[in-house]
């Protein structure tokens, strides 16, 4: 019944999604306020609906109802509580029903919340938003219904995949999917704009909260993916290069390159079709790695099942909606009055530098993710690109742009001088050198090209942080008056320094763990002790415990450094009743400096166990980075003209250089 | 220094495809120097691969194959038509099986043997290699196994 209920409540959905397609685009061409206006309750209806939907998909995987195919398929009912309900999500149906589920909340946000938005453009936002919802809402009802019957029942469901039953990729998909999906504002948003053929400051404040939202959301997902990779996986590896990890990097380098350009909009006025391009470009991109994941094309590491009849009906979508919106770009983008002018050296060109780079790495990315694709079509070759084919393209596209970083918000609008903010900069270059050798002479040998990679994460750290030492006279002035001075600053100002030195700690991070990380493979009976990076873990040997729905070995080892005991690491062997599927625990001691990897593996020839140990210096930097860049993303977002709205006049010096 | 807006737009572009144009050369160069061929085992015959070359070696894991030695282990890679020798320093995946598909990155040595530096069996304890797969297919000994979802 619940099911039922569920199927019925998409179907009103569609209908609602329809008519808020349709109607609100005719108001706003007939001018006719009601029929604008009506686009609002569609789109609250529309996400009430869906969550209704949502939630009877939930309720059917909470009480394991397996006369539903897609519970029965991937659920069972002695899986915790925890994983019954992120199960919902665990799988190709729910997976799909999460990502309308997101798009129609943003929409329904996007009508709550845009007070000040211009009548017919916000009906315009809605009604496109309704399109893609209409479309995605079609393709779940035609071939991808959760909530399909099976009968008989069986009377055990399947389980679902024991390597998902886990918190951080419990909240993994939703996070990620907020960032996709909330890239299709930015779309809804430049395609409204060139449908009324008008873009100005105004437009580009009103869509940058929105790319900013999905740009966290996007930044948390990929690194909540990676961080679950790293201990999940057992390999010790934080980022493989993926085709799927690479369809959600892809967005976030496009997001990136948006949330920049769409500052030069919003302050100068310029860049407008470069970034409404960039804006449709960067939820083309979401569409794709939707495609890429959800239609099976790639054999990933992620991918579901393969189901023909899904992957043409995503493409179908995926042409409608990349191609309708480029022919209108094509048609309507040359009417668009040209921007302010600005000189080579300036935030202006700064930002296009930023632009370009980004959109290479991320053109870069593509073309090695789809490249294998294309070549097995034509010749039938099968190939790999892995981090090698990366090392050579993205890094080298990289490197600049994160040179340059620091420069960036130095330089003045319009017109700036290279010289004097260079200058400004000495101190961020001293510590960064200092520390490159610093970090040559302590670290045990590695790349030679690890000590500068180190400082290229200080000097953007430093660099960052020179700003607001500036702006807040912290040199000068004692400590509490510049406080106070500081705490005066825009908290977007605050937001950019935090993402830019959050990028920094990430790159510090990965450049530790990449040139000096240190493992050994080894066999280990209870009693025996190996050495790794200053520290002792000995074997204490292995139990087997029972966890809710699997029986584990569970190996025990006792670290310890010189005579300070620093507890026991716990490595599991779990094996999972439904499927009987093995998964291995790591066992992992976080610290500042370093990362403690233990994995136990199985019995090894002459007995005891092959173990397997990692030490992975400053490994935590990397997530702690992306917490430090999604931190400034928020703060960004609550400053005040964001909150304000209106364009306004404002005090000088302050907001016009706060990014 | 007072260029015409036409003239600044050409030096944007100019610069933009400068940036693009040592983009592109490093993508070829680096599709032309560091991809990685996958080859079933009858394949990697066929095509005499060179001892030292680099490639991906797909198939199935032969039943009773699987040796263990110390940190070691060897075992068979099969497309149940040629089959090649794997050995391996390290754990093996959780989803390795005998029977079960595998892939294994690594060169051929001088006898023969495949070196495997890295061997992956994917979260999908369906995951096949697509050739594999089809020359099971060809065979008739392939079942059709339940589908079940991998990671999102």
């Amino acid at each position: 019944m619940i099911a039922e209920l569920g199927h019925f409540l998409l179907i009103l959905a569609l209908a609602t999604a329809l008519y808020q397609f349709i109607v609100p685009q005719l108001g706003a061409a007939r001018n006719d306020q009601s029929l604008m206006q009506s686009a609002i309750p569609a789109a609250l209806s529309q996400c009430l609906l869906i969550a209704a939907s949502f939630a009877c998909l939930t309720w059917t995987y909470l009480v394991s109802d397996f006369s539903v195919v897609n519970v029965a398929a991937n659920s069972h009912s002695q899986k915790p509580l925890l994983y019954k309900f992120t199960g919902v999500w665990g799988n190709h149906e729910g997976s799909m029903l999460l990502w309308v589920l997101i798009l129609s909340l943003f929409g329904a946000s996007v009508a709550l919340f845009g007070l000040n938005l211009p009548l017919r453009l916000k009906a315009r936002v809605l009604a496109i938003q309704s399109l893609i919802g209409a479309s995605f809402l079609l393709f779940i009802l035609a071939v991808s219904n959760p909530f399909l019957r099976l009968n008989p029942p069986p009377i055990e469901g399947n389980g679902l995949n024991p390597v998902l039953q886990d918190p951080a990729l419990a909240i993994h998909p939703p996070f990620l999917y907020a960032g996709y999906v909330g890239l299709s504002i930015a779309f809804s948003f430049a395609c409204a704009a060139l449908i009324e053929g008008k873009i100005d400051a105004a437009w580009a404040r009103w869509v940058r909260p929105w790319t900013l939202a999905a740009w966290m959301f996007l930044t948390g997902g990929i690194a909540l993916g990676s961080w679950w990779a790293y201990y999940e996986l057992g390999w010790g590896g934080f980022w493989f290069w993926d085709p799927v990890e690479n369809a959600s990097l892809m967005p976030w380098l496009a997001a990136t390159a948006l949330l920049h350009s769409a500052t030069v909009v919003e302050k100068r006025n310029a860049l407008k079709v470069w970034t409404v391009l960039l804006a449709i470009i960067s939820f083309s991109l979401s569409l794709i790695g939707t495609f890429l994941v959800r239609s099976g094309v790639l054999t990933s590491v992620h991918a579901f099942a393969v189901d023909p009849a899904r992957g043409i009906f995503i493409l179908v979508i995926l042409c409608t909606l990349i191609g309708g919106a480029l022919l209108l770009y094509a048609w309507r983008a040359p009417t668009l009055a040209p921007g302010g002018l600005f000189a080579p050296i300036s935030r202006e060109a700064a930002l296009v530098v930023n632009n370009l780079l980004l959109g290479c790495a991320a053109a870069s990315v593509f073309i090695g993710t789809l490249y294998p694709l294309v070549l097995e079509v034509l010749t039938g070759d099968k190939i790999s690109v892995g981090a090698p084919y990366y090392n050579l393209t993205f890094v080298p596209l990289m490197l600049p742009l994160l040179l340059l970083l620091p420069m960036g918000p130095l330089l003045s609008w319009k017109r700036a001088e290279l010289w004097p903010a260079l200058q400004r900069l000495w101190a961020a270059a001293l510590t960064a050198l200092a520390i490159a050798v610093l970090a040559a002479a302590l670290a045990r040998p590695g790349p030679w090209l690890a000590p500068f990679g180190i400082a290229l994460g200080i000097w953007l750290i430093v660099g960052s942080l020179i700003e607001l030492v500036e702006r807040g006279r912290f040199a000068q002035l004692p400590l509490s008056v510049a406080w106070g001075r500081a705490s005066g600053l825009p908290r977007s100002l605050f937001g950019m320094v935090a993402a830019h030195a959050g990028l920094g700690v990430m790159i510090i991070g990965i450049v530790a763990v990449t040139a000096w990380r240190q493992e050994i493979i080894t066999a280990m009976k209870p009693g025996e002790v190996a050495d790794i990076a200053r520290y002792r873990i000995s074997f204490t040997g292995d139990m087997p415990r029972s966890g809710p729905n699997y029986t584990a070995e569970s190996g025990r080892f006792r670290i310890s450094r010189g005579d300070a005991d620093l507890g026991v690491l716990v490595s599991e062997r779990r094996r999972f009743r439904p499927g009987d599927q093995t998964t291995t625990e790591a066992g992992i001691r976080h610290m500042l400096l370093g990362d403690l990897y233990v994995v136990m593996g199985d019995t090894a020839a002459g007995g005891g166990r092959v173990v397997r140990i990692y030490f992975n210096p400053l490994v935590s930097w990397i997530w702690l980075g992306a917490a430090i860049m999604v931190l400034g993303g928020l703060l960004s977002l609550s400053d005040r003209r964001f909150r304000i709205g209106v364009p306004r006049k404002q005090r000088l010096g302050l907001a016009s250089a706060a990014e | 220094m007072s260029l015409t807006r036409k003239q600044k737009r050409l030096g944007l572009i100019l610069s933009g495809l400068a940036v693009l144009g040592v983009a592109f050369g490093l993508v070829l160069y680096a599709l032309s120097d560091s991809i990685v061929f996958f080859f079933t085992p009858a394949e990697a015959m066929a095509r005499h691969m060179s001892e030292g070359t680099r490639f991906r070696l797909g198939g199935l894991v032969a039943e009773g194959s699987l040796k263990l030695e110390g940190t070691k282990v060897e075992f068979l890679v099969t497309d149940t038509e040629k089959s090649i020798p794997v050995t391996y320093e390290g754990q093996l995946p959780d989803l390795f099986r005998e029977g079960q598909g595998v892939v294994a990155e690594g060169k051929l040595d001088a006898k023969g043997m495949f070196i495997a530096d890295t061997v992956l069996a994917k979260h999908d304890e369906n995951y096949m290699p697509k050739d594999v797969a089809d020359a099971l297919k060809k065979k008739g000994v392939w079942k059709e196994g339940e589908s079940r979802g991998g990671s999102p």
